[in-house]
């Protein structure tokens, strides 16, 4: 009878765990490794080059554990949140007051979400400057690109979603833009907004895709993602330094060299949210009213270069032209021909060159925009100074061109200085728009108040709006 | 003779089947684009419910009596402001901005719409004193029956400036 009932437990286990639990010999310690889940998503082995921190900063990895927290406190939020504009403010309320842990599980997902979007854009900042975008990883290049913009859209999209003033006007700036896309402007506003105006429909429709659509979309592009940097043999390293001895990198277990890395960066990524949830909540301003637009009306931080760029340039080109530009830019990064025959892969900004030409473009960029900025908040005005022409080519496309011969003439100039290669080249010119793009970035965020006037972040008026 | 057969057979055949393969995939790509159909024609925006006298209804916004010429009415149930212009005209302004949308308020002081969110500036009339906004605030058509103004607030009127035909006046006796 107790032998039957062992062999009844027995059946149960051995149905769950496949191996045994305790191994004895070496044979079965061995056996439980290459059985085991982990080992399903990773390599038996991995190369010890691989594991260096400084390689990869572990990015990738913060980003999976972020989504991951987003998911966790998201479906928790699912449970109190009310979408309904009259509702939705006061569920808020609730979480934050009746709610145990309410506020810090609502403080986690906003610092998350907003962390996210800093990683995943360094993260593709990692990989553009250790040349990890050529063969083999190009289409993963462009996996990753649609990650960011999912992540952006999930960000936006849940923007709205406290229903308060910071909210309202916010995402009611961002699908204003829409409606100067020649051409479908006006009928995707109304798509985006559910109707004429930002109102019951547009929070249900944001709700939907912020908790149904977007997620299903990042984890399909994530899990197609991850699998595409197995098949490119894992993370990129960098090529032995003399290139005669083409010795191959010693490879080491995954278990526990790479998971237990993973695991420490992910405990002190979380002891860190969690502290600075604890510390600083999460903005909640008074309930939305459509009667009256708050003082300055900013749309949300990771969309201020845009904004700022809306200061200077027509609405077409500051909305569709220049974001269309980057984006086919980014997108065609990796097909680019570059000249290369050296491997260099898995190397920091390409070579001792390439470093020096960067920080040449770098502060270029941070000598020029500021100035720039000013320049056409006070001093030009291209509509008056141009009369007798439609706004978008004397606001527009006059100083679009300027910018962009400014550009060609940079890039001439820094390749004839420094007679570098393709890769150097391309490069230097994306971190002049890089920082270019922050410095707008920081400008609308912090160097904009009342009336979007320039002024300095530590001015009283901006405290007290 | 059977291996004769046998060949028109082969020849035969892979035309039928890549035929009934290629009506298939077809087929398949039917049903993909008309379910695409329906999600948008589900998706697509519903008519805004309108209560009687609220925005997208006709609001009667009151006795001409009531409103000074060179003043700026907001009717906060109608989202839109009430101008009487000097000469005792009437035209109805969108309160929202041309730029983004944003809602521009009333600065009785300077006589002006001040938008909070990109700094435009509109006149009495709606027209554009000072960009970004690249065209006069929209308007809603106004009558005057036996000398109550009412505005239709269905459908905006979109216009690049001012002109004086779009001042409506009441009747003089």
């Amino acid at each position: 009878m107790t032998y039957n009932l062992n062999g009844f437990f027995s059946r149960i286990r051995h149905s769950i765990i496949r191996g045994p639990v305790y191994p004895q010999t070496e044979q079965e310690c061995k056996r439980i490794i290459t059985d085991s889940l982990i080992l399903h998503f990773r390599p038996r082995t991995v190369p010890e080059p691989a594991l260096k921190f400084s390689l990869t900063w572990g990015l990738g990895g913060m980003a999976l554990v972020l989504v991951m927290l987003l998911a966790l406190t998201g479906i928790l939020l699912k449970f109190v949140y009310v979408p309904l504009p009259g509702k939705a403010y006061e569920s808020i309320l609730v979480l934050q007051n009746e709610v145990w842990f309410g506020q810090l599980i609502r403080n986690i997902h906003h610092w998350c979400a907003n962390l996210l979007v800093i990683v995943v854009f360094l993260h593709m900042l990692r990989v553009f400057f250790t040349g990890a975008f050529h063969s083999p990883r190009r289409f993963n290049w462009i996996i990753g690109l649609f990650l960011l913009f999912f992540v952006l859209i999930s960000n936006f999209t849940g923007y709205l979603l406290p229903w308060d003033q910071l909210a309202f006007w916010a995402i009611t700036i961002c699908t204003g833009m829409v409606e100067y896309i020649p051409g479908v402007g006006t009928w995707l506003q109304k798509m985006l907004r559910s109707g004429p105006e930002i109102g019951p429909a547009a929070l249900l429709m944001f709700y939907t895709f912020h908790t149904a659509i977007l997620p299903v979309c990042l984890l399909i592009c994530m899990a197609f993602h991850f699998w595409r940097v197995r098949k490119a043999g894992g993370v990129i390293i960098p090529a032995s330094l003399d290139d005669q001895s083409d010795t191959k990198p010693g490879y080491v277990p995954t278990i526990p060299n790479l998971v237990l890395r993973e695991l420490t960066v992910a405990l002190v990524l979380v002891a860190f949210i969690l502290v600075f949830s604890i510390l600083f909540d999460a903005p909640l301003e008074s309930p939305a009213n459509p009667g009256m637009s708050p003082n300055p009306a900013k749309a949300p931080w990771y969309f201020m270069g845009i904004q700022e760029l809306l200061m200077h340039f027509h609405p077409v080109f500051a909305v569709l032209i220049i974001p269309v530009l980057v984006t086919g830019t980014l997108i065609l990064l990796p097909y680019l021909t570059y000249q290369s025959n050296r491997r260099t892969g898995g190397v920091w900004f390409f070579s001792r060159k390439g470093r020096r030409m960067g920080i040449v473009a770098a502060i270029t960029a941070l000598v020029i925009t500021p100035p720039a900025i000013i320049t056409d908040e006070y001093f030009m005005n291209f509509t008056a100074s141009i009369p007798g022409l439609p706004t978008l080519i004397s606001n527009g496309f006059f100083p679009a061109a300027i910018i962009l011969a400014g550009i060609t003439g940079f890039h001439r100039l820094i390749k004839r200085k420094y007679n570098a290669s393709t890769n150097e080249t391309i490069q230097t010119l994306f971190i002049l728009l890089l920082v270019s793009f922050i410095i707008l970035t920081v400008t609308g965020i912090w160097f904009r108040g009342p009336g979007m006037a320039l002024t300095w972040p530590w001015n009283p008026e901006l405290s007290s709006s | 003779m059977s291996s004769n057969l046998k060949k028109i057979k082969d020849t035969a055949e892979p035309g039928r089947r890549s035929f009934l393969s290629k009506l298939w995939l077809g087929l398949g790509l039917v049903v993909f684009a008309e379910s695409i159909g329906v999600v948008f024609a589900f998706l697509r925006p519903r008519k805004p419910r309108t209560s009687e006298g609220g925005f997208g209804s006709i609001i009667t916004a009151g006795p001409v009596g009531d409103f000074e010429p060179n003043s700026v009415t907001a009717i906060v149930r109608g989202h839109f402001y009430l101008a009487c212009l000097e000469d005792g005209g009437f035209l109805a302004l969108s309160r929202k901005c041309t730029h983004l949308g944003c809602t521009v308020p009333w600065d009785s002081k300077n006589n002006q719409f001040t938008c909070p969110c990109h700094a435009s500036v509109f006149d009495i009339k709606g027209n554009v004193i000072s960009p970004p906004a690249p065209r006069a605030l929209d308007i809603y058509p106004v009558t005057i029956e036996n000398e109550i103004i009412k505005v239709d607030t269905r459908k905006p009127i979109r216009r690049s400036e001012f002109r004086p035909e779009q001042v409506m006046y009441a009747k003089r006796i």
